[in-house]
C-alpha cells in the first residue's frame, strides 16, 4: 500500500513529523517499508509565464525570453531569461528558477550573461527539478497555474510517499480511509472522513440486479450514468494522488474508480452500459464458461468462480477482473457502475490459481468493508459527474445476508495471562475506545462487536492482539522467564550430531551444505536412478538443474570438488550431513517419501597436506576406510565388495554394522571421473547418519596382570583370498588365549609364487589367571597354523 | 718420593692430551695397569724396611688416588664433549612446519546452529526434527492456514510431481520449520495427554526449508530454527524475555536493542516480527529483521489436542543464516551454499 502523506493528512493530521508517523505505523504493525520525498530538495522556483520569445542574436539554439514571474520580481515587471529548450513559446506557463535558487545536484542559479545577453534565472524541465525523467523540454504547467507561486507549493512537492507492507489480516488498511482510522487510533488525532452525500438521480434508468449466489455476493449496488464524456481529462490533483500511490493515470473514468478504491478501500467496476443486456447477475460460473479478460487473457473459469453476467453472457470475474468486451473505453457514453461486497471465501485463491493478481482481488480476498459499499458508489458517481458530466440514475441495491459480526468476549484475566502483563479492565476499556470499537463491559468482561471493516476479530486472541498492539509491544516487559527446573536427559549411549561432525572436521574434512534438489543426471550417475518413475521431481523448480530431489549426497560433493579444483584447490576433503529422498509407499511420517539422514564424504588429493615432511602419497581407499573405522570406533565395521553405480567396481565396499548394511565406500567410477573432468578419482563414502550417534557405554573387563606373549607368523595364501574371510574362518578355531591378531604386512611379488600373497600376522596371547608357558604358546600356535592350513591351504613362509 | 709427584703430574698431562675414550684407557694402563708406574711402585713396597714402608705406602696411595681422580675427571670431560657433539649433530630446525593432517571445519551455519542449540539447551529446550518433504496439512492446515488463505501466497511453495507427472497435491517442500511444532505437539499429547497435567513442551527445531525464491538475499533452500514453549503460564512477556536473553547471549553483547513489532502469522496471535539493532559496528543503528514469533494460536493448540484455556505457549522462527551473516560479517547469503573451500575454511 503506497500513498501520499499529504493526502493522508487531509483525513488525519497528527502533530508528528513524517519520520515519527512512520515509526508509529511500523510499531503498530503497519510496517513502513519506504518513506521517500516526491521531489528532491530545491528552492526559489516559481510558476512563470513566458511573454515573449526572440531568437538569440549570437546562438542558433537559444532564445531570449521575457518572463512574468509575478511579484517575485519585486515590481512585477518581467525578467529576461535566455532559454535553450526546444518547446519554449510565448504564453506557456513553466517553472522558473530565480537567481539564488539551488536546484538538485547542487546547481546554483545566478544572474549571468549567456553569449553576451543577460539572463536572470532559468526555465526548468521536470528532470532539472528532479521530479521526472523527462528532459526533452520545459515542464509545461496548466494555463491556470498562478504566476509567482512557489512550484513546490503549486505541485505539492513537499510531500512524502509512504509504502506500507500490510499483513493479510489488515485489509482494512488498504485505503487512505483505513490508514487514517489507524493513525487516529494510535495517535488520538481527530479523523476527518470525506463527506459523501447521496447523489440524487436525474434520470430513471436502472438495471435489475439478481443475486444468484447470495453467500458469495450478499450485497450489490449498481447504477446507470448516462451522457458521460469519457475523454474528459483527469484533474491534476487526482492524477498526482494516483501516481504517488503507484497507479498510472489511464482515463478519467478508470482513474475515478481507482481513486475511490484507494480512498475508501472499495474496488469498483464500470461496465459500458451499451454492451449489457437485461439484468445483472452475480452467479457462479457455468460449465465450460470462458471469458476474455481486460488483460487480454482468455480464461476458462472453474465452477467455483463467482461471475458477473447479464442475461446473455458473462461480463466479469467478480471482484477479480472485468471482461474486455463490456469494459469502458474512451468512446463510452453510458456506464453501469458496480460497487459490491464479495465474500473473501468466494474470491480467495482464485486469481492466484489463474496466475495473476489484481488490486480488486487482493482486497476482496482479505475482506472489504461491507458497510461502505453504498458510500463508495455515491462517491464515485459524484466524481464522475464532476469530471465527466452526465446524468445519474438511481442506485439499485440487491442484498442478502451479510457476514455476521458476532460479539467477541474478552476476559481481562485471559488477556493478562497471555500477555504476561497486569492491565486492568479500565485500561482495556480505554484502548477499545481508542479503536472506536463498539463494546459493552460487565466487570472484567467485555463483549466487543467488530466493525464491518475488520475481518480479523473473531476470537478473544484477536482482541488481545489489538490490546497489545495499542498498548505497544515495546511497553510489554521482558522478564527472565520462570519455569520448573529440570535437567535435560542426555543419554550417554548417544553422541550429539555435533560430536560426529567435529570428529570429521578433526580428520581434515570440511563441512558443506548443498541444495537438496539436483540435476536428474546426478541421480542417474550416482544413484543409478535412470527410470523417471524413481525420481522425485519438483513441479515448479527454479531451474532445470535443480529439478529432482536427491537420493544421494554424492552428486553435490562431486560438484563441490569440480568447483574447488577450478579455484586451484588441490587437496579437497568434504562432508555433508543431510536428508536424502526416496519414493517409498510405506514411509513414515510422510507416506510415500522416505527421507533419512545421511553423512557423505569425499577425499581427493594428497593423503596429507602438501608439506616438506608429508610425502607425496595420494589419498586412497584405505585412508578413508581408516577415517570411517575411527569415526565408528569402538563399534567394528565390516566391509564387503560392492557394485555401486557411482563407484569403481573393484574398489568399492558395502559397509556393514552388526550385519546390517549402513553405507558404502569407494573410488569414484572412472567413467564419472572422465565425465566430470576430474584429474583423478576421489574416494567417496555415504553412511546412515543415525548409526553414528549410537555408542556403547563402557563396561569394565579385567586387565591381565600376567605378561602377554607375542609371536609373528608369515603365511602364503591365494592372492584372491579376502583378509576378512581369513579372519572369519579362523575365528571359530581360535584358541582362547589368543587375544589379538593383527595384520602387519601384505606382500606379493618376488619370492612369493604367482597368484599367491604373503600375509604377516602378529599374534598376541595372554591369560588373566597365569603366566603362559612355552608349551601353551607353542600349542596355540600349532592349532592356529593347522586351522589356516586346513581352511585356506595356507603355507608357512620360510 | 719426588718421583711420585712427577708421576702424578705426568699422568695428568697424559690424560689431558687424550680426547678419545679408548686411547684414554690405554694411557691409564701406563700408570695404573699391571705394569703401570704406580703398580710397580706398590710392588716394590714390600722390599722396603718396615719403618719406611708405612709412610711410603701412604704416599703412593695418595698419588694413586690423584691419578685415578684425574682419570675420572678426564673420562667425564670426554663423555660430556661427546654428548655435546651429538646434541649439536642432532639439532633440528624447530621452525620447520609440523607434520600432520590439516583440520577441516564445520559449516558456518552449523556453527551457529550448534550455538543456538546449546544456548537454548541451557534453559531446558530440547532439539526436535521433522521431515523436509512435508504434508500440506502440517505445513499449512494444522498451522491455521487453510487452503486459499491469503497467507499461503506469502510462501512461494515448491511442490512435487507424482511419477505420472501429475501434481502431488498433498505434499510439498516445507516452507518453514513450523510444521515440527504441529507434529511435536501431536506426539506430546499422544504420550502425555491422559495426564492431569502435561509436562511442558520446550523445543527448538533447526533445519532446512525451501521457497521458490532466488536472488542476492534469498536462497531457494535456507535454514530456520523453530522454537516452541507450551505450558500452563507461558506469556508474551516470557517470549520477549527469552528472545532478548538469547540475542544478547548469541551476539555476546548487551550493546544491542531488540524490538518487537506487530505482525501477522496465521499460527500465532498476537504475532510479532523481531528486529535487532546494534549500537556500534558497521550496522550501527539499523533495524535488522531476524525472526517472526508470537503466542501459539488457539486453533493450532486445538489441532494438536491441547486445551488453549489450560495451556498457552509461544513460538518463534528465526533465520540462522542471517544470524551467521551478522555474527561473522558475511555479506552474501549465496556463499553458504557454494561449497567454496576458500570461504568455508575461514570458519574452521
Amino acid at each position: 500500500m503506497k500513498f501520499s502523506e499529504s493526502w493522508l493528512r487531509t483525513f488525519v493530521d497528527p502533530a508528528l513529523s513524517s519520520d515519527e508517523l512512520s515509526h508509529l505505523l511500523t510499531m503498530a504493525g503497519l510496517e513502513v517499508e519506504d518513506l521517500s520525498p516526491v521531489a528532491p530538495a530545491f528552492n526559489q522556483v516559481v510558476v512563470a509565464q513566458v511573454l515573449e520569445v526572440v531568437k538569440h542574436p549570437d546562438a542558433d539554439r537559444l532564445n531570449v525570453c521575457q518572463v512574468d514571474i509575478g511579484q517575485m520580481s519585486g515590481s512585477g515587471t518581467p525578467v529576461q531569461i535566455v532559454c535553450g529548450a526546444p518547446n519554449v513559446a510565448a504564453g506557456l506557463k513553466v517553472p522558473c528558477a530565480l537567481p539564488g535558487a539551488e536546484l538538485p545536484g547542487d546547481f546554483k542559479i545566478k544572474v549571468a550573461k549567456v553569449r553576451g545577453i543577460e539572463s536572470s534565472g532559468m526555465l526548468c524541465s521536470a528532470k532539472e527539478l528532479g521530479i521526472a525523467e523527462d528532459a526533452s523540454g520545459l515542464l509545461v504547467l496548466p494555463a491556470d497555474a498562478p504566476v509567482g507561486q512557489s512550484i513546490r507549493e503549486y505541485l505539492d512537492l513537499d510531500d512524502q510517499v509512504f509504502e506500507i507492507k500490510l499483513t493479510p489480516n489488515r485489509a482494512d488498511c488498504l485505503s487512505l480511509l483505513g490508514v487514517a482510522r489507524e493513525v487516529g487510533a494510535i495517535t488520538g488525532a481527530a479523523t476527518k472522513l470525506p463527506q459523501v452525500d447521496a447523489v440524487p438521480s436525474t434520470i430513471a434508468d436502472t438495471r435489475a440486479v439478481v443475486l444468484d449466489a447470495p453467500a458469495a455476493c450478499p450485497l450489490y449496488c449498481g447504477r446507470i450514468v448516462k451522457d458521460v464524456n469519457a475523454k474528459a481529462p483527469t484533474p491534476e490533483w487526482m492524477k498526482r494522488r494516483l501516481e504517488r500511490s503507484g497507479i498510472r493515470s489511464i482515463s478519467a473514468l478508470v482513474d475515478i474508480t481507482n481513486y475511490v478504491m484507494l480512498e475508501l478501500g472499495q474496488p469498483l467496476h464500470a461496465f459500458d452500459n451499451a454492451h449489457l443486456e437485461g439484468a445483472v447477475h452475480a452467479r457462479l460460473a457455468l460449465p465450460e464458461e470462458k471469458l476474455l479478460l481486460l488483460n487480454e487473457q482468455i480464461i476458462a473459469v472453474d465452477a467455483d468462480i463467482l461471475m458477473i453476467a447479464d442475461d446473455a453472457k458473462p461480463l466479469a470475474m467478480a471482484g477479480i477482473m472485468g471482461g474486455e468486451e463490456s469494459g469502458i473505453t474512451l468512446e463510452t457514453r453510458e456506464l453501469f457502475l458496480e460497487s459490491a461486497f464479495f465474500a473473501p471465501a468466494a474470491i480467495a485463491g482464485r486469481a492466484r490459481r489463474h496466475g495473476f493478481a489484481s488490486d480488486a482481488s487482493h482486497r476482496f480476498e482479505r475482506g472489504v468493508d461491507f458497510g461502505g459499499t453504498r458510500r463508495a458508489i455515491e462517491r464515485a458517481t459524484q466524481l464522475i459527474l464532476d469530471v465527466c458530466g452526465g446524468q445519474a440514475g438511481p442506485v439499485v441495491e440487491a442484498s442478502a445476508e451479510l457476514p455476521a459480526r458476532q460479539p467477541v468476549r474478552l476476559r481481562t484475566a485471559r488477556a493478562e495471562k497471555v500477555l504476561g502483563l497486569p492491565l486492568g479492565a479500565e485500561r482495556i476499556a480505554g484502548l477499545f475506545k481508542g479503536l472506536a470499537l463498539n463494546f459493552t463491559q460487565e466487570g472484567d468482561e467485555f463483549l466487543v462487536t467488530p466493525p464491518s471493516w475488520r475481518f480479523d476479530m473473531e476470537i478473544e486472541e484477536d482482541l488481545i492482539e489489538e490490546i497489545a498492539r495499542l498498548y505497544g509491544y515495546d511497553n510489554i516487559p521482558s522478564p527472565a522467564p520462570r519455569a520448573r527446573m529440570a535437567m535435560l536427559r542426555q543419554p550417554e549411549a548417544q553422541r550429539p550430531a555435533y560430536r560426529i561432525r567435529q570428529m570429521l572436521a578433526d580428520r581434515g574434512y570440511q563441512e558443506v551444505v548443498n541444495f537438496a534438489f539436483v540435476e536428474s543426471a546426478w541421480e542417474a550417475d550416482f544413484a543409478g536412478k535412470t527410470e523417471e518413475a524413481d525420481l522425485i521431481r519438483l513441479a515448479n523448480p527454479i531451474a532445470s538443474q535443480m529439478a529432482v530431489m536427491r537420493s544421494t549426497l554424492i552428486g553435490g560433493l562431486v560438484a563441490n570438488l569440480v568447483t574447488n579444483l577450478k579455484r586451484k584447490q588441490t587437496r579437497v576433503r568434504l562432508f555433508e550431513v543431510g536428508r536424502i529422498f526416496h519414493r517409498d509407499a510405506s514411509a513414515q511420517p510422510v507416506a510415500g517419501y522416505r527421507q533419512p539422514w545421511r553423512l557423505s564424504g569425499l577425499a581427493f588429493g594428497g593423503a596429507l597436506p602438501d608439506g616438506w615432511a608429508n610425502g607425496g602419497r595420494k589419498v586412497d581407499f584405505f585412508d578413508v576406510k581408516g577415517d570411517l573405522e575411527a569415526l565408528l570406533a569402538p563399534a567394528v565395521l565390516r566391509f564387503e565388495k560392492l557394485d555401486h553405480p557411482a563407484l569403481h567396481p573393484g574398489r568399492a565396499a558395502r559397509i556393514l554394522l552388526d550385519d546390517r548394511e549402513v553405507g558404502c565406500l569407494g573410488e569414484l567410477h572412472p567413467e564419472w571421473v572422465q565425465k566430470y573432468e576430474l584429474t583423478a578419482a576421489p574416494v567417496l563414502f555415504e553412511l546412515e547418519f543415525d548409526i553414528l550417534k549410537a555408542v556403547c557405554v563402557p563396561a569394565y573387563a579385567e586387565v591381565s596382570k600376567f605378561p602377554a606373549v607375542i609371536r609373528d607368523l608369515a603365511i602364503v595364501v591365494d592372492r584372491g583370498l579376502a583378509f576378512q574371510a581369513l579372519i572369519d574362518g579362523v575365528k571359530q578355531d581360535l584358541p582362547g588365549l589368543i587375544t589379538d591378531l593383527q595384520l602387519f604386512d601384505v606382500y606379493a611379488g618376488k619370492g612369493v609364487p604367482e597368484n599367491k600373497k604373503s600375509l604377516a600376522l602378529r599374534i598376541v596371547m595372554q591369560d588373566t589367571q597365569r603366566t603362559l608357558q612355552d608349551s601353551d604358546v607353542d600349542a596355540a600356535m600349532q592349532q592356529l597354523i593347522a586351522s589356516l592350513e586346513r581352511n585356506f591351504a595356507a603355507q608357512l613362509r620360510a | 718420593m719426588d718421583n711420585l709427584k712427577q708421576i702424578v703430574s705426568e699422568a695428568k698431562a697424559a690424560f689431558a692430551a687424550i680426547s678419545d675414550p679408548d686411547a684414554l684407557e690405554q694411557v691409564k694402563a701406563r700408570f695404573l695397569g699391571k705394569s703401570g708406574q704406580i703398580t710397580e711402585l706398590l710392588k716394590e713396597l714390600g722390599k722396603l724396611p718396615p719403618e719406611v714402608k708405612k709412610t711410603a705406602g701412604a704416599a703412593i696411595n695418595v698419588a694413586k688416588t690423584a691419578v685415578e681422580s684425574a682419570l675420572n675427571e678426564r673420562r667425564e670431560a670426554i663423555r660430556k664433549a661427546a654428548l655435546a657433539a651429538r646434541l649439536a649433530e642432532e639439532a633440528l630446525d624447530v621452525t620447520l612446519p609440523g607434520r600432520s593432517e590439516a583440520r577441516g571445519g564445520l559449516h558456518p551455519v552449523t556453527r551457529t546452529l550448534e550455538r543456538i542449540e546449546s544456548l537454548f539447551a541451557s534453559i531446558g529446550f530440547e532439539v526436535a526434527d521433522g521431515p523436509e518433504i512435508e504434508e500440506d496439512f502440517f505445513n499449512f492446515t494444522a498451522l491455521n492456514t487453510p487452503e486459499d488463505h491469503p497467507a499461503r501466497s506469502m510462501h512461494d511453495t515448491f511442490y512435487l510431481q507424482n511419477p505420472d507427472g501429475s501434481l502431488a497435491d498433498k505434499v510439498l517442500l516445507r516452507t518453514h520449520t513450523s510444521p515440527v511444532q504441529a507434529r511435536y505437539m501431536q506426539a506430546h499429547v499422544a504420550r502425555y495427554g491422559q495426564l492431569e497435567k502435561m509436562p511442558e513442551i520446550r523445543i527448538i527445531a533447526p533445519g532446512r526449508v525451501y521457497r521458490v525464491d532466488s536472488d542476492a538475499t534469498h536462497s531457494p533452500m535456507f535454514h530456520q530454527v523453530e522454537g516452541l514453549w507450551v505450558g500452563e503460564n507461558v506469556s508474551f512477556a516470557d517470549l520477549k524475555g527469552v528472545i532478548a536473553d538469547f540475542l544478547r547471549s548469541f551476539f555476546e553483547t548487551d550493546d544491542l536493542t531488540v524490538r518487537f513489532r506487530p505482525s501477522f502469522f496465521p499460527f500465532t496471535e498476537p504475532s510479532a516480527e523481531i528486529d535487532v539493532a546494534f549500537m556500534s559496528g558497521a550496522l550501527k543503528g539499523r533495524w535488522l529483521e531476524i525472526a517472526g514469533c508470537g503466542m501459539v494460536h488457539p486453533n493450532v493448540l486445538r489441532h494438536a489436542g491441547i486445551d488453549p484455556e489450560k495451556y498457552t505457549g509461544f513460538a518463534f522462527g528465526m533465520g540462522p543464516d542471517r544470524l551467521t551473516m551478522l555474527r561473522y560479517g558475511v555479506n552474501d547469503l549465496r556463499l553458504f551454499f557454494e561449497g567454496d573451500l576458500r570461504f568455508l575454511r575461514q570458519f574452521a
